[in-house]
C-alpha cells in the first residue's frame, strides 16, 4: 500500500513543485543573466538544495513504480510474493538512486 | 429511482460515462515522460557546465528545443490528468471540484506556455 501511496504523493509534489521548478529555469534562462543568477542562487542555498533532492528523490520513486504500474496493466506482477518484492525494491533502489546521484554532484562535479 | 433489478438499472451505463481516454492518455504520457525525461536527466547530468551560457547554447540547438518542447506538453498532460484524480478523489463538494479542476487546468495549460515559449525564446533568439 505504501508504494501506491508514495506514486500519489512524489505524483503531486512533482506535479506542483517540480513542473513549476522546471518553468521557472527555462524562463529564467529566456529572461537573461540576471534572472538565471537569481535561480541559480536560489537553487544552490541549502533550501534550494533540500527542495532539489526531494524532487531528485520523487522523480526517480515516481518513475520506477510508474514503470511496475506499466507492468502491472499488461497483466503481469500480481502474485503476492513478486508483488512485494518489486514494491520493496523500488522504494529501496529509489532511495539509494538519490543518494547515489547526489554523492557525485557533490563531490564529483560541481552544479 | 424506477423499478427494476439492480442489474438492469445499471445495464448499458458504462462505468462512468468515460474515462477511457484519460487511463490511455495517462498511460501514452507516461512513456513519453519516461522516454524524455530520461534524455533530460542525462542531458542536465553530464552536461560540464550548467550556467547560463552554456544552458542558452544548448536550448538553442533545434534537436534540443524540440524535445524539450515535447517533454513539457507530454509532462503538463501527465500533471493534469493525475491531479485531476487527485481532485476528484478528495474534493467531494461539487462546486468546489469545479473550481478546484479549472485551476488545475489553468496552471497546466499557463505553466506549459510559458515553459514553451521560453524554449521558442532561446531556440529563436541569436546564437551564442
Amino acid at each position: 500500500m505504501l508504494i501506491s501511496i508514495l506514486h500519489r504523493v512524489t505524483g503531486d509534489g512533482l506535479a506542483i513543485v517540480g513542473a513549476s521548478a522546471l518553468v521557472w529555469w527555462l524562463y529564467a534562462t529566456a529572461a537573461g543573466a540576471e534572472d538565471y543568477a537569481t535561480f541559480t542562487a536560489v537553487a544552490s542555498s541549502i533550501y534550494g538544495r533540500i527542495v532539489l533532492i526531494g524532487l531528485s528523490w520523487a522523480f526517480i520513486q515516481h518513475l520506477l513504480s510508474g514503470l511496475r504500474h506499466l507492468v502491472m496493466d499488461m497483466g503481469a506482477g500480481y502474485e503476492l510474493k513478486t508483488n512485494k518484492m518489486w514494491s520493496i525494491t523500488i522504494m529501496i533502489l529509489s532511495i539509494a538512486l538519490t543518494a547515489a546521484l547526489w554523492a557525485w554532484l557533490l563531490v564529483g562535479r560541481t552544479l | 429511482m424506477a423499478a427494476g433489478s439492480e442489474l438492469g438499472k445499471v445495464r448499458g451505463l458504462g462505468a462512468a460515462h468515460g474515462g477511457t481516454d484519460h487511463w490511455i492518455g495517462q498511460r501514452y504520457t507516461a512513456v513519453a515522460n519516461l522516454l524524455l525525461g530520461l534524455w533530460l536527466f542525462a542531458s542536465l547530468v553530464l552536461m560540464p557546465s550548467l550556467d547560463h551560457w552554456a544552458v542558452t547554447g544548448w536550448l538553442h540547438q533545434p534537436l534540443v528545443a524540440v524535445p524539450m518542447i515535447l517533454f513539457l506538453v507530454s509532462v503538463f498532460n501527465h500533471l493534469r490528468l493525475g491531479l485531476q484524480v487527485l481532485v476528484e478523489d478528495y474534493v467531494h463538494d461539487e462546486g468546489l471540484k469545479f473550481a478546484t479542476l479549472m485551476l488545475v487546468n489553468f496552471f497546466a495549460i499557463g505553466a506549459a506556455a510559458l515553459g514553451i515559449f521560453s524554449v521558442a525564446k532561446i531556440a529563436f533568439g541569436a546564437a551564442v
